[in-house]
């Protein structure tokens, strides 16, 4: 299906460029950015994009099988610092099983639109959300053998 | 807004417009028509390449209009490899010419010619051993540009000129980044091939030129009429070469004035962003460069993300990566001088121009380091 972005509008006033507002505001104010310490995080988890070289780190802390608490860092291009900060306020407070449904057409929908080249980046944040919830389940195994 | 983006192009000066406006509204006969309206034309464009002479030193003949510097490549390199295809089939060039002259390498090789793609050392200049070395008796071109780019490298082509000579091998010089921003004339470059390009100085896009000294050989690549010298059929874009001649007239003209301003501005700005902004390198500092161009790595960010930081102030800069699917490797320049991967996606190009003031680049240096510190607060290495 063909996704409607609505770049910022532009009739030569201030700069014409190819994100939506929500995507700027994103970018210039990014949500739960940091790092959670080690006895706050419940679930880690990196991933990169070896195609454009761009990386994400995403900590949760789980209570009551939800995610209290999320942070993420990121290195990489407006897409992904955007996408990764949206895509933790889409997770921020679900629980496990609404977190691991999420996808990236939902993190676009938030932000209403991303040029299509960019469409890639979207991809990093939630793969690193999965990454997140499965080292969790193995941080809970490991506990389970060892306790 | 502030633009520092002049190495990709540049706004059309006052002058050129004007003589371009008059070309286009009273001079727009066909200059191989043979009325008094074409006659009036072909006179127009004889002074456009006299002036074009003039200003760089060689004779008229010598001048071969075309469309764009990427087309002003590809005659030399095409031209000379079709008209010298029973002498050999080597091409000597480096690792960090622009794609106009890589790409057109790349089809070369597809249709059996041997290239030699010399490296660069740390700074980004040419390894002028390595390419004498590589040097054959099946060697028909050597083609070196005379400024990178995206680090403003200077390359030493008079040495590579003698190189040349000395074999009686043919050389080309890509000089769309010096031309108008280094005072010189065509005969010191050494090379019996030059392109330069209208846009870059000033001048309109859509005009280029090729300077093919008498003798060099060459075989057109676009057939037809016999225009410019048979060398390259096609009606003459007239306005076009009206506006490249009047701003490689007016660019020569200030060339070694500008570029002492420019190369004053450029090093102010080199020297604040380094007292401003921790750890960051500027790419072929210690070379000779030309006077407007910076290129910067700021390690652990995105070069992209510093631009729309940048550019959400009303600041134009430019890089070479790219963060988009089909764009694996950012910027083969900066890789082929031995920056990794991720300073490359780090690096950002500041280049200056006519319009750049004192107060711009203070602005520039303020914004560049709020948004590097806000970008670094972010990443994640």
């Amino acid at each position: 299906m063909e996704r409607e972005t609505r770049p910022e509008e532009n009739a030569g006033h201030g700069p014409a460029l190819p994100y939506t507002r929500a995507l700027l505001e994103h970018f210039v104010n990014p949500r739960n950015v940091g790092e959670l310490s080690e006895e706050e995080t419940d679930g880690f988890g990196l991933v990169g994009d070896p195609g454009c070289g761009d990386q994400m780190k995403l900590w949760i802390s789980v209570s009551d099988d939800r995610i209290e608490r999320i942070a993420f860092k990121s290195f990489g291009c407006p897409g992904a610092i955007a996408t990764s900060s949206a895509l933790t306020t889409l997770a921020e407070g679900r629980t496990l099983e609404e977190a691991r449904r999420i996808t990236d057409d939902d993190v676009i929908e938030l932000l209403g639109g991303i040029p299509e080249h960019k469409r890639h980046c979207s991809l990093l944040g939630v793969r690193a959300l999965q990454a997140a919830l499965e080292d969790r389940k193995l941080r809970l195994q490991q506990k389970a053998i060892r306790p | 807004m502030i633009y520092l983006d002049h190495n990709a192009t540049t706004p059309l000066h006052p002058q050129v417009l004007e003589a371009m406006l008059v070309c286009l509204q009273e001079h727009w006969g066909n200059p191989s028509s043979p009325h008094s309206l074409g006659n009036q034309a072909r006179m127009v464009m004889q002074q456009a390449r006299a002036r074009i002479a003039e200003s760089l030193g060689c004779e008229p003949s010598e001048v071969v209009f075309c469309s764009s510097g990427t087309e002003a490549d590809n005659l030399a390199l095409r031209g000379v490899a079709g008209a010298l295809r029973s002498r050999g089939n080597h091409i000597v060039t480096t690792a960090i010419e622009h794609h106009a002259v890589l790409h057109t390498c790349d089809a070369l090789e597809e249709e059996g010619f041997r290239v030699t793609r010399v490296p660069v050392d740390p700074q980004g200049v040419v390894d002028l051993e390595s390419l004498e070395r590589s040097l054959t008796d099946q060697t028909i071109l050597v083609s070196v540009m005379h400024a990178n780019n995206e680090t403003g490298v200077l390359q030493p082509v008079e040495e590579v000129a003698r190189m040349a000579a000395r074999r009686e091998i043919p050389f080309h010089v890509d000089a769309v980044q010096t031309a108008g921003k280094l005072p010189f004339r065509l005969p010191e470059l050494g090379a019996g091939l030059v392109s330069l390009s209208g846009h870059k100085l000033y001048g309109p896009r859509g005009a280029a030129a090729l300077f093919v000294r008498e003798g060099t050989p060459l075989r057109p690549i676009l057939t037809g009429g016999s225009h410019e010298h048979d060398l390259r059929a096609g009606t003459e874009n007239l306005a076009g070469l009206v506006g490249l001649a009047k701003a490689v007239e007016l660019a020569v003209q200030d060339a070694a004035e500008e570029g002492r301003r420019l190369t004053g501005l450029r090093d102010e700005l080199e020297a604040r962003l380094s007292s401003s902004i921790p750890e960051i390198r500027i790419n072929g500092a210690q070379a000779r460069r030309v006077p407007n161009t910076s290129n910067v790595t700021f390690p652990g960010v995105d070069g992209e993300s510093i631009i729309l930081g940048l550019d959400l102030a009303g600041i134009c800069v430019s890089t070479g990566s790219a963060c988009s699917t089909g764009e694996p490797e950012p910027s083969h320049v900066l890789r082929e001088m031995g920056v990794s991967r991720r300073d490359a996606q780090g690096s950002i190009r500041l280049s200056l121009g006519r319009g750049t003031r004192q107060e711009d680049l203070d602005l520039t240096v303020q914004v560049l380091a709020d948004t590097v510190a806000r970008l670094r607060r972010i990443t994640s290495i």
